[in-house]
């Protein structure tokens, strides 16, 4: 055995400092000093060096003193159950994993659930598991429209874990937006947050004052309305729109002098909803004295004479004077005055017919268009359904021929002020009548998930483009919205379209094939939707509860494990 | 795992035994084999292979480097056998061949007669074979053993030559001092972890490697690269004095610089509970590393198992949950190496965290099992009651009666598991387990506490 790699005369404990530096140096240069004053060589400076290692690697210590973080405030929820648990999982796993390629394919898109994931394990009242909390913050850093529901689902904890990681400071900013209500039980406290508070801190808490008491979020801005800045007003004169009622017109009377024109008009806004308002009975006043029952012929028609001038009273009212350019003065403030007048009005002027029957009367000069716009904005703002309907008319009506507005964009705002189910029959019926093209907007005002008739009615219209021969990628965006908002109960019914048909005549080349695919997408969809829904819903009793049930909830995670 | 070969016996007496993807990587000399041996596990390359019964088989292999070599196995005696001129022992054709035969490959066929140029040496031994002792260098008589013995001392020879040209390499660095290494293109690491991967010391050679990467890690370098250099001379002298260690010393010195050991402990069955899974990835291939409790015996053991490229790791078992299994602990290293043995029923998932203690017990149990392997960089530990903190840059566990703390391993600062952990704490106490080292603590498991209303969320949690 060589003997020549040790060196007897090893340093005694020479401090590790001096190793270091030898060594850094190198021996020849910077020796160590071995006991007898001898020069020694890099292997005793490697051998005193393999001591120090080891022996301060064998008395580690740990430190003392340590600080605590503050603990999260505690979370009362109750936990998800524990197959909707691993499906977050899976969802949030399946968010991070890279994109497979371009083409879809037929396997559902994870990433389009997690809305709806979110908002429904937050609508039934779960706490967020506390080990998928990081994964939920990094989906809504990356994504601000996950941003609400993940910061709803993710709580106390989750807002205190953002608080440690600077990388999810997006959480304290929006926790100032509304995820977190101020708390409105202390009027002290909420009278100092109101005087003292920066801006978002007050917005927020006018809006939880307003929710539960009308009267106190009014009487606060009451108190410092004369010293606010022309934007704070704006914002917080519209925060007035919730819980709007006659008791708030005073102030908003007097709100119709502010300085700040956003803030005139919009008074004016809300005025003109409260159909007892004196600012209503004004705008009545005028919009009637343009437009009159004409029974010069045998029938009643509508005569409209638009007013000749935009005095100061009307402005004060929140008639903008100037148009548009490209429109013509009197027709839009015409257009004003009808928006602002109660819709009641009418019925009383024309010898008490109704909406239907007023949309239907013929208007004199070619005025029709911009009255009945005007109804139709009026039914929005005054959420008249009554008139909405009147204004929709039919569904099956051609495009062109229709009372009212043609747009779409004003349709779906009427819409909006229907009843669901009623909403839904519609655009059924303009789908079975118009098809697809057009619905899309349509749609985005039904309410999820789609009810019986509506559903049926986007399905078959999908069933008519597929034989038409067109590529599925033409209906891509009414395919997206019917994976996220058909009724999971739907899928047994669309199973069949899955099949890949014979293409018919003139059908573009392997159109078949991709609707075929495309249908099972929707319909894998559809089923993992019910599976989400179902696991969310499982009774709080079937999950054991306590010490004793390790084994339970095994039977059910062992499944993944196994090889 | 055992597979059943279409019914034809090849021999009946004996215990014949299914070699599996991790034994035949262990089996590698080197890195550098068991990457080619990988590649070469592919039916493509393979024509006329077969097998004659559990273990045999043969093969052409045309790997594109000089004329098509024909191979035959048998892992029974063992005997490898391989037309190609290749120093290494087993060579990459044989280590491809066994591969296939450990995967069950179809190319292999159904059990037939060997060819005549693989059927001479197989026939021979067909009496003989059934009876042999496991393989070693202090085995039996015969020429199989003695060829056997004859490599291990040649390969121990090769051993000592590199131990002592990275000794002079050590030596030479030292006198020149450590200032050198810092400078650009300084390329003595690579080329002397070359030095030491010929020398067929793999283990020499990764730690070599990892002398590289020091220099650029921050703050502080030139402590740290003289520690690992210390433990480098160490771990030379160890190999070059070997005979004068004692037993479990000197394995572990075999161990560490390279060579492989196997499973020969008593197995122990147990009810073993899953305390982590996670994967490193290692050049081409990737180590799954298994740490598992036996919650009778009290003893921690690692599995490790192989993935070649593009294929998980055979091993898969979810954290959490208790495995009623034999396992046989390899020789060497504090016994923490362990392999697989039979299990006995599906595994079932406990909620129940391992028995923990302080931070002060980890790091002297770390501290303990320094006596049996110097070289050890970690041991595994739980702690139970304890608080993630921040503290500067970084984070450290703090025990909740006594405030003391250490530190979380700057490797697992980067880990989305670090913020699992501090999001399951919501900075109350949990039990955690771990590995426990100089460079801090790595944690790689954690439960809730059991008071938490929360039945789901007390389970276990992977955070590697």
């Amino acid at each position: 055995m060589p003997t020549d790699i040790t060196t007897p005369d090893v340093p005694v404990n020479p401090p590790w400092e001096d190793l270091v530096t030898s060594a850094l140096l190198g021996t020849d240069r910077r020796p160590l000093r071995a006991a007898g004053g001898t020069a020694a060589g890099p292997v005793a400076l490697l051998d005193a060096a393999a001591v120090h290692t080891l022996r301060r690697r064998a008395a580690l210590r740990p430190a003392t003193g340590a600080v605590l973080p503050v603990p999260a405030p505690a979370d009362p929820r109750p936990p998800l159950p524990a197959a909707a648990r691993r499906r977050l999982a899976q969802l949030l796993a399946d968010r991070s994993a890279p994109p497979s390629g371009g083409r879809r394919g037929a396997a559902p898109d994870l990433t389009e659930l997690i809305p709806q994931w979110l908002a429904s394990a937050h609508a039934r009242g779960y706490r967020a598991p506390a080990e998928l909390l990081p994964a939920l913050l990094d989906a809504a850093r990356a994504r601000s429209d996950l941003r609400p529901h993940v910061l709803a689902f993710a709580g106390p904890r989750g807002l205190w874990l953002a608080g440690l990681n600077p990388e999810w400071r997006f959480a304290l900013r929006a926790s100032h937006r509304g995820a977190h209500r101020p708390d409105t039980s202390d009027p002290e406290a909420v009278r100092r947050l109101w005087e003292e508070g920066l801006f978002a801190e007050r917005v927020a808490l006018l809006g939880a004052v307003r929710e539960q008491d009308p009267d106190a979020a009014r009487s606060l801005l009451t108190a410092t309305w004369s010293t606010e800045r022309a934007e704070d007003r704006l914002m917080f004169v519209d925060s007035l729109r919730s819980g709007l009622s006659g008791s708030d017109e005073a102030f908003l009377e007097e709100a119709l002098a502010d300085r700040s024109r956003n803030v005139r008009s919009t008074a004016a806004e809300l005025l003109s909803a409260l159909p007892g308002s004196a600012l209503a009975r004004r705008m009545a006043a005028r919009a009637t004295s343009c437009v009159n029952p004409d029974r010069t012929g045998g029938d009643v028609s509508i005569a409209v004479e638009a007013p000749h001038e935009c005095d100061a009273a009307m402005e004060r009212d929140g008639v903008v004077p100037v148009p548009p350019s490209g429109r013509g003065e009197r027709s839009w403030w015409l257009g004003q005055l009808v928006e602002a007048t109660p819709l009641g009005v009418w019925r009383e002027k024309f010898g008490g017919r109704t909406a239907q029957e007023l949309v239907m009367l013929p208007v004199s000069d070619g005025w029709d268009a911009e009255l009945h716009a005007a109804w139709c904005r009026a039914a929005v703002r005054q959420r008249d359904p009554g008139w909405a309907r009147a204004l929709l008319g039919a569904p099956s009506t051609p495009l062109a021929n229709g009372p009212g507005t043609v747009s779409l964009a004003e349709r779906s705002k009427l819409l909006a002020t229907l009843p669901p189910s009623e909403r839904a029959l519609w655009v059924a019926g303009f789908i079975a009548a118009h098809g697809l093209s057009e619905a899309f907007q349509l749609l985005g005002v039904c309410s999820v998930p789609w009810d019986g008739p509506l559903g049926r009615a986007v399905v078959d219209a999908l069933d008519i483009a597929r034989d038409a021969g067109s590529y599925p990628w033409s209906f891509s965006g009414v395919m997206g919205l019917a994976e996220r908002c058909l009724n999971p109960a739907e899928a047994d019914r669309l199973a069949v379209l899955t099949t890949t048909p014979d293409e018919p005549e003139g059908a573009s080349p392997g159109a078949g094939g991709y609707w075929s695919e495309a249908f099972l997408r929707l319909v894998s969809t559809l089923r993992l939707r019910a599976a989400m829904d179902a696991e969310l819903a499982q009774d709080r009793q079937d999950r054991p509860g306590g010490a004793g049930t390790a084994t339970g909830r095994g039977s059910d995670e062992a499944e993944g494990g196994r090889q | 795992m055992v597979l059943s070969h279409g019914g034809e016996p090849w021999r009946s007496a004996g215990r014949v035994e299914h070699k599996t993807t991790e034994w035949v990587l262990e089996l590698a000399p080197d890195d550098k084999s068991r990457a080619a041996g990988l590649a070469l596990g592919s039916e493509r390359v393979w024509s006329g292979a077969g097998r004659g019964g559990p273990g045999v088989a043969w093969g052409v292999c045309a790997d594109g480097d000089g004329p098509p070599h024909r191979t035959t196995v048998d892992t029974n005696v063992p005997d490898y056998r391989c037309s190609c001129r290749r120093e290494e022992s087993p060579c990459r054709h044989v280590l491809g061949l066994l591969l296939l035969l450990a995967s069950d490959a179809r190319v292999l066929g159904r059990v037939q007669e060997p060819p005549a140029w693989a059927a001479r040496r197989p026939a021979d031994r067909r009496g003989r074979a059934a009876a042999e002792a496991p393989p070693g260098p202090a085995a039996a008589e015969g020429p199989a053993s003695r060829e056997a013995a004859r490599r291990a001392d040649r390969r121990a020879e090769r051993i000592t030559g590199g131990t002592r040209e990275l000794e002079q390499r050590l030596t030479d660095l030292l006198r020149g001092g450590l200032a050198e290494v810092d400078r650009p293109g300084y390329g003595l690491w690579e080329e002397t972890a070359a030095r030491m991967v010929d020398a067929q010391a793999p283990g020499l050679a990764n730690r070599v490697r990892d002398l590289g990467s020091l220099p650029a890690s921050g703050p502080g370098w030139p402590a740290r690269l003289l520690e690992e250099c210390a433990l480098l001379h160490l771990l030379d002298s160890g190999w070059l004095g070997r005979d004068r260690l004692p037993g479990p010393l000197a394995a572990t010195v075999r161990r560490r610089v390279g060579l492989t050991a196997s499973a020969e402990g008593p197995a122990v069955r147990d009810r073993w509970l899953v305390l982590a899974q996670y994967d490193v990835p290692d050049g081409r291939i990737v180590t799954r590393r298994i740490w598992l409790y036996g919650t009778e015996s009290a003893r921690t053991a690692l599995l490790l198992s192989y993935g070649a490229p593009g294929r998980a790791p055979a091993h898969a078992l979810p954290v959490g949950a208790v495995v009623d299994a034999e396992v046989t602990p390899f020789s060497g290293g504090g016994g923490l190496r362990a392999e697989l043995g039979p299990r006995y029923g599906e595994p079932v998932v406990t909620a129940a965290p391992p028995p923990g203690g302080t931070t002060a017990e980890a790091v002297a149990a770390y501290g303990r099992a320094l006596r049996d392997d110097p070289w050890l960089d970690a041991w595994p530990v739980t702690l139970s009651d304890v608080i993630p903190a921040p503290s500067g840059d970084g984070w450290r566990l703090v025990g909740a009666a006594d405030a003391s703390a250490l530190p979380i391993a700057p490797s697992a600062l980067s880990r989305p598991g670090l913020w699992k952990l501090v999001a399951l704490s919501g900075g109350g106490p949990l039990t955690v387990f771990g590995e426990c080292g100089h460079r801090g603590f790595d944690p790689l498991a954690a439960w809730p506490p059991e008071t938490s209303d929360d039945a789901g969320a007390s389970a276990a949690v992977a955070l590697a």
